[in-house]
């Protein structure tokens, strides 16, 4: 590293981080959050797996077991996984991979960090006001007359941190679209950026609806207006159609970056570069655009037209094609390649096998006959915790192993970043593989208290809890350390292409000293594994 | 607590109604499908993982495939393929176990906060139980006194959410007598997980029995006929009354002309909503006068009047 000062050195006061435009010190300042966040939200879950060894129920009362479960969706789903690999890895890598010296709204970046805690910090006061019950998905008319929580406040907090979403995906498209280094024409593109395209055009299309919703709730609350509540003419099921409009394509904003992030890992990997690269890419676009129109495959069994549930049912099974591409154009990427085993490849690879597992259950969930018997159940659980947690936090962790001497400008510690990764993919797989049998057993999900008969599959399914804590907590100590004494790294400790790879680690605060000139195509080896620089 | 029934396998639930086995098969071929792909996947992974390992150099990795479009067509089209097979199979049985066979009993099902009540048209009660004959189709009929609950019996491999304001239904046929689950499936707050109960099917004999042997207080459609004298309905709905309103006799299942000009069929769904919100479906020829019973009623008390109305059916005398 020269002597030049980088965005972390430029100047330490808390002052230069609170009013930061550099989208790297915006990355770290919504690194910082996140991670507070997903210790929150695992310390409900912890308590949930504990309550759960046995069929009483020993340490809470059933509205404490409610607003446990309740407090673990809501802060995993839209205070850590939404922002996770965007807010962070993309906030820090967009401008880098394509030759930019920010995003395109430095000043709306921040501003939506700031959204972001404030919506934070209300659904905070919320849950330690007296918590909410109503789960995350806040269905209706239980959440509007019935729960006697503080669902308004909780609402109002999620409906804050929508904007952040929204302003996050407008700068990214923005930035994409604008930004780019000459020469890096759109097939010119790493994967990644194609993935965070797409999650951008969800964040910005769906997050409106549920920001409506949410005011719905609040004003039937607040003011009794009735609109989910038939006595008054109003229809229940409404709610679940327009909160699944934006939560189905939701889970899309949460997994496409972690495709991306893992396309990054198998190219650089396998030294070669990524198998179908244009179906990899367009097959990201495909699953943002059918996304869409998938939302009833929630519903087959709450009264909606049958007809309307053979509809989404096709459509769900349409969606799982363009998973699939990904899937097998990953693997032949490895067909004569070159495959290093670092940490961040072992996630890649644990991405891959969870991913796939999880994508095939969800085969039953859309097929309408199977849905009806174990919709609602923990199958259910253990389907999207197989996407959202072994997919898209097995990529979170690869990404930030992958791009961490680029952020830090220190190595992390191999042999412990691959101790986790083993013991992250065992405790993962030994926590959720017993609740697909308990979903196949029939075991409902949100059960306080359970029948004695599935006490032996919550009982091994919370033992993989306790080694998934100790997994995941793993990491914060051992980068932690990195920080101050790891090894110091160089510009691309791991001879790769892509342009953030071709500036310091870490990077001076405008990034590049001049604007690259990008002259081939992404993930450029030769036949031996080197790579080609992407810049003439 | 005390209702738990223990159950005979800890790796595969009991299939006990008459789709339950259709609905296992369909796992079995979800499950058979599931298997190939990701063993295909596994295999293909781990050997080029291991094969094309950077410390194995001598590996042959000339002549890498340039040209994808055969392999990305090949395995689009498989999965498609393989997709709108299970879609269709899927798709198939869910439109039959959701379709009534002809014939089938009526009983109707209330649930509220946190409890099943059940009610024969006998005008027999129970209350988190469901007694029901073997190889007999019954049809339930469920409407929710508050929030949105979800009937579900896992034996069975059938739910379906109950829903306030509205009345949802599915049918069973049990194939085997015993005592079996019965769970509410969808969050509906404190105590959602004490929200259960058991199925219990017996013999025809048996059930005809356990009815007999109930304290009854009139069949359902009398203590119907009750409410609808208390709470007024007589006064207008009765031949020769100065009001005009609709006569119900021999009113359900047939198709009734409404003032927009549309034809409904007077189900459950008809009546009810016709009690709640009159003004929503009014018949051709008639002013619509009717007041709205809407928060006057309990779900109990809708049930045992839908009672009342669909035996006027079958038995076409006036009212008093």
């Amino acid at each position: 590293m020269s002597g030049d000062k980088n965005y972390i050195t430029v100047n330490n006061s808390i002052r230069s981080w609170l009013f930061t435009t550099d989208h790297k010190r915006v990355a770290i300042l919504y690194f910082a959050s996140i991670t507070l966040f997903f210790f929150i939200g695992g310390a409900a879950a912890a308590l949930m797996r504990l309550e759960l060894v046995s069929p009483a129920g020993h340490f809470f009362t059933s509205d404490e077991y409610n607003r446990l479960f309740t407090m673990h969706g809501v802060i995993m789903v839209w205070f850590f996984l939404i922002p996770s690999i965007p807010n962070t890895l993309g906030n820090f890598i967009v401008p880098l991979m394509i030759g930019a010296r920010d995003l395109a709204f430095p000043r709306l970046n921040l501003t939506s960090w700031y959204l972001f805690m404030a919506g934070g910090a209300t659904t905070l006061y919320a849950l330690f006001k007296g918590g909410i019950d109503t789960g995350w998905t806040f269905y209706t008319p239980f959440s509007t007359m019935y729960s006697n929580s503080y669902v308004a406040i909780a609402v109002a907090g999620v409906f804050i941190v929508g904007f952040s979403s929204i302003l996050t995906g407008l700068n990214f498209i923005v930035t994409i679209h604008r930004l780019r280094a000459p020469g890096l024409t759109w097939y010119r593109l790493p994967l990644f950026l194609w993935s965070l395209y797409a999650t951008s055009a969800i964040l910005v299309l769906a997050t409106p609806v549920l920001a409506m919703t949410l005011l719905l709730i609040a004003l039937d609350r607040v003011f009794g207006i009735g609109i989910f509540d038939p006595a008054r003419g109003g229809d229940p099921l409404l709610f679940q159609h327009l909160f699944w409009f934006y939560s189905h394509p939701a889970v899309y904003i949460m997994i496409l970056p972690g495709m991306g992030v893992v396309s990054e890992l198998i190219a650089c990997y396998s030294r070669k570069e990524v198998f179908g690269y244009s179906f990899v890419a367009w097959s990201a676009i495909a699953i943002a655009c059918i996304g869409f129109f998938v939302w009833g495959h929630h519903m087959f069994v709450s009264g909606q037209s049958p007809f309307a549930g053979l509809v989404f049912s096709f459509m769900s099974f349409a969606v799982a094609v363009p998973s699939a591409i990904k899937v097998f154009n990953w693997t032949a990427t490895m067909h004569k390649g070159w495959v290093h085993f670092d940490a961040p490849m072992l996630y890649a690879l644990g991405f891959i096998g969870l991913f796939t597992f999880g994508g095939l259950s969800g085969l039953f969930l859309a097929c309408l006959a199977y849905d009806v018997y174990v919709t609602d159940t923990y199958f259910v659980i253990a389907h999207f915790h197989y996407i959202m947690v072994g997919g898209m936090v097995t990529a979170y962790f690869g990404g930030l192993h992958y791009w961490w001497p680029k952020i830090t400008g220190r190595m992390y510690p191999e042999y412990w970043a691959r101790a986790a990764a083993i013991l992250i993919f065992f405790g993962f797989n030994m926590t959720f593989l017993p609740q697909f049998i308990l979903g196949v057993l029939g075991m409902p999900r949100r059960y306080h208290v359970y029948p004695p008969e599935f006490e032996i599959w919550h009982v091994l399914s919370s033992a993989g809890a306790s080694i998934l804590v100790v997994a995941y907590a793993l990491p914060l100590f051992y980068l932690g350390w990195s920080i101050f004494f790891g090894e110091r790294s160089s510009a691309n400790p791991w001879q790769t292409t892509g342009l953030e790879w071709q500036t310091s680690s870490p990077p001076p605060p405008h990034n590049f000293a001049a604007t690259p000139t990008v002259t081939r195509k992404p993930y450029d080896f030769n036949v031996n594994g080197e790579p080609r620089a992407q810049n003439a | 607590m005390g209702n738990w029934v223990p159950r005979g396998n800890p790796f595969w639930p009991n299939a006990d109604s008459a789709y339950a086995g259709s609905v296992d098969l369909l796992f079995l071929a979800l499950c058979a499908v599931a298997f190939l792909v990701f063993s295909l996947l596994l295999v293909l992974l781990l050997r080029f993982a291991i094969h094309y390992r950077a410390g194995n150099r001598d590996a042959d990795r000339d002549a890498r495939i340039r040209k994808s479009w055969m392999f990305e067509s090949a395995w689009t089209a498989a999965t498609f393929v393989g997709f709108v097979a299970l879609f269709f199979w899927g798709a198939t049985l869910y439109l039959d176990i959701y379709r009534p066979p002809a014939g089938a009993d009526t009983i109707y099902v209330v649930g509220k906060q946190w409890m099943w009540k059940v009610q024969h048209l006998g005008g027999q009660r129970e209350i988190n139980e469901l007694h029901i004959p073997v190889n007999e189709a019954v049809r339930l009929i469920m409407s929710s006194q508050d929030v949105i609950h979800s009937f579900f019996m896992p034996e069975f491999r059938i739910k379906h959410d109950v829903l306030p304001g509205t009345s949802e239904e599915l049918w069973v046929k049990p194939v085997k007598t015993g005592i079996f689950h019965l769970f509410c499936a969808e969050y509906c707050g404190t105590d959602h997980s004490r929200m259960t109960g058991r199925i219990v099917v017996m013999q025809h004999e048996e059930f005809s029995d356990w009815l007999r042997r109930q304290d009854v207080d009139g069949t359902l459609a009398a203590q119907g006929a009750a409410l609808f004298r208390q709470f007024g309905c007589s006064g207008c709905h009765t031949s020769g009354s100065r009001v005009r309103a609709p006569p119900l006799e021999g009113l359900y299942g047939r198709p009734v002309p409404l003032s927009g000009g549309t034809i409904e069929v007077a189900d459950e769904r008809y009546i009810r909503d016709s009690i709640l919100q009159p003004r929503k479906q009014v018949v051709a020829g008639y002013e619509p006068l009717m007041p709205s019973f809407e928060g006057k009623l309990s779900e109990d008390e809708l049930v045992r009047l839908l009672a009342y109305v669909k035996s006027l059916a079958a038995n076409p005398e006036a009212p008093q």
